[in-house]
């Protein structure tokens, strides 16, 4: 049976929505689950987890943690995995950039091999394969980990949010390990965010995305319609490069990985890199002037047309038809 | 500043719409090999923190490029020691006989030997995507890491303030060497390396350099080692391993609309997501 350690990610003092994902993934597993919340403010946020079915919610909540540095937390979380007497065979966190700059570390601790940004889990009694998107998402490889404990990062678009199971999950407040000897070569200076009323482009219901073609009227063409629809604002690598959007809104095999109900490709051409972070979005729409752009390939809903025209008339069509 | 590049070979990423699956195995046969994109990146960052761009023939430090690989990955190596790297080593192996995990404690060894300040590499290898090598040799060797980064700059010969690119921002660390950095798309912007060997407001062409004709005839006489992984760790096993393959599900067939309004309409009624 497993016994699944759950990383929860903090983000300004409260559990980001991608942990259920990881709950989900526990809860796939069968056994039992705990949850980890570690993160100055961590006791206040433990209660937003003790719904879950959780057999303890540990806490570890300490000023030392209230920035984000690697050598600060890998070793409370390896030191909590491997506690003898919880008995935990499986961490996992999510497959952020949170996730993925600290599981690796995390992993060698514990002598633990890795399974990196899963899209699914397959449990045959003793057996787990894990399937996860290799050469930007055009094949799928199944792999298997051959350590006692295994170290998982688990792809949230493919892992549905947890839903509550009720029930109250004991809280435990867990020891800080010391820092790793490296965290006194290593500062945390600051962390620049985008500040956005927009939702977060992992959970957003749909994505607006904009491409090379939008040049330095990105913001100006695709925020009426994003407004509109309540819309995630994405982007290709090439607008971000250009420096007509934000870095943080690139969608691909090395931006984010999102998979709203509607995604909206605005003068994208569809490179593989591109279609990577969003070929699992449910339906896709594509507006691209070359009817021959690879984004059609993919796309439920294509139109060929000028995005400078099609754009403007979208807004009001969909004013006019939802008025 | 010495500093040492991983380099992984990889088939060609434009074309990875065109992988195989054949009998359970991911098939690449047909298509172009070319060192992972990301690692091309690390070695231009690498060349720009040990160099004056004034005056780039002259390497300010050194740079070592290392590749686990069979003989196919020497053209790669070579074409790191043509744009200016100094020295090649090539670890003899195949990609099934490796995983993140003891590729990562071979280069602690090769660390060990070679006493860098920095090790540079790519945040991932476009075939595995598996972005965990970095992080790994960090932990081995006890040093701090500094993944994904957007931008560093040297600001004096052991510290560096790395920005790295996290989900909705920035977040910027100050590390003292020695560290493992693994970097991001951004970092080969006219901006993304600044140097103190380097005038502030140089700005370099982006994305990475190429060799001159010249330069490809002398990397032939730079030095060029061959080792064994036995040579490196006395336990070569795997602690993750790949079965089968398959390729994902295709999506259907979608339809081309007219107009905006028989968009908005189809939206509606026939996807309902609207
Ligand atoms: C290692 C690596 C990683 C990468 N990772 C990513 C990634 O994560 N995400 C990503 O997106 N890319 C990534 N890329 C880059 C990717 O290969 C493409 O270069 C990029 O996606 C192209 O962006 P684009 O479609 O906006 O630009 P372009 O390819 O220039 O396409 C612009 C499109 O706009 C159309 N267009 C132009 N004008 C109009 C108009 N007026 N109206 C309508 N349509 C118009 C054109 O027909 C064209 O199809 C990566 C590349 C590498 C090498
Ligand atoms: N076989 C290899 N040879 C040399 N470097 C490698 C190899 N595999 C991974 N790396 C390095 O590790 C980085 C991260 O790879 P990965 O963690 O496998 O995605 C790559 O960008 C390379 O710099």
């Amino acid at each position: 049976m497993a016994n699944t350690l759950v990383v929860a990610e903090l983000h300004d003092g409260k559990v980001r929505k991608a942990t259920l994902s990881s709950i989900t993934f526990a809860r796939q597993l069968g056994g039992s689950f705990s949850i980890l919340v570690l993160g100055a403010g961590a006791a206040a946020a433990a209660s937003e987890v003790t719904g879950y079915g959780a057999a303890k919610v540990l806490v570890a909540d300490n000023t030392s943690l209230k920035d984000y540095v690697c050598e600060r937390f890998a070793p409370t979380i390896a030191a909590v995995a491997a506690d003898a007497h919880a008995g935990f065979d499986t961490v996992v966190v999510t497959a952020s950039s949170y996730g993925k700059d600290l599981a690796p570390r995390v992993a060698a601790k514990l002598n633990a091999g890795y399974a990196p940004d899963i899209n699914a889990v397959v449990v045959d009694g003793n057996r787990r394969v894990y399937r996860r998107a290799m050469f930007a998402g055009n094949a799928y490889g199944n792999c298997e980990v051959k350590t006692a404990v295994h170290v998982v990062s688990v792809r949230q678009t493919e892992f549905p949010a947890a839903e509550p199971s009720g029930g109250a999950s004991a809280i435990e407040n867990v020891a800080l390990a010391p820092a790793d000897p490296a965290a006194s070569r290593v500062e945390f200076v600051s962390l620049e965010h985008g500040k956005s009323e927009r939702p977060d482009l992992g959970e957003a219901r749909v994505v607006v995305s904009g491409g090379r073609a939008l040049k330095e009227q990105f913001a100006q063409v695709l925020d009426p319609l994003a407004n509109l629809l309540g819309a995630a604002v994405g982007a290709s690598r090439a607008a971000c490069d250009a420096g007509f959007a934000p870095a943080e809104l690139q969608v691909g095999q090395t931006g984010r990985v999102v998979a709203p109900a509607l995604y909206i490709a605005i003068g994208i051409s569809g490179a593989i890199q591109h279609l990577a972070g969003m070929k699992g979005s449910k339906t896709i729409v594509a507006i691209n002037k070359d009817g021959d752009a690879p984004i059609f390939q993919v796309a439920d809903y294509g139109l060929v047309a000028d995005l400078f025209t099609a754009i403007p008339e979208l807004v009001s069509e969909l004013k006019r038809t939802t008025a | 500043m010495k500093i040492l590049v991983p380099l992984k070979q990889v088939a060609d990423p434009d074309n990875a719409n065109k992988i195989k699956v054949t009998a359970g195995k991911i098939d690449t046969t047909g298509l172009a090999f070319k060192p992972n994109p990301f690692d091309e990146y690390a070695v231009e960052t690498a060349l720009r923190l040990t160099e004056n761009a004034a005056n780039t023939k002259a390497r300010l430090g050194e740079v070592v490029v290392v590749a686990f690989g069979t003989k196919d990955v020497d053209v790669m190596l070579r074409g790191a020691l043509a744009t200016g790297a100094d020295r090649a080593i090539r670890v003899d192996a195949t990609d099934d006989a490796l995983d993140g995990d003891l590729v990562a404690r071979a280069l602690k060894a090769i660390v060990e030997k070679e006493a860098p300040d920095l090790v540079l590499l790519g945040k991932q290898q476009v075939e595995g995507d598996s972005n965990q090598v970095g992080q790994l040799l960090a932990e081995y060797l006890g040093w701090p890491q500094a993944t994904f980064a957007g931008s560093i700059k040297s600001e004096a010969d052991k510290a560096l303030v790395v920005s790295r690119e996290v989900d909705g921002g920035t977040l910027n660390l100050k590390v003292t060497l020695p560290a493992v950095v693994s970097v991001d798309l951004r970092i080969v912007n006219p901006h993304g390396v600044k140097s103190m060997h380097t005038a502030a407001a140089h700005a370099y062409p982006e994305g990475v350099r190429f060799a001159a004709l010249m330069a490809i005839m002398a990397a032939k006489k730079k030095p060029f080692a061959e080792m064994k992984i036995t040579d490196l760790v006395s336990d070569a096993s795997l602690k993750v391993t790949y079965g089968s393959a398959e390729l994902p599900p295709a999506r259907k067939a979608g339809i081309k609309v007219k107009t905006v309004a028989e968009l908005v309409e189809k939206l509606k009624t026939e996807a309902k997501v609207l």
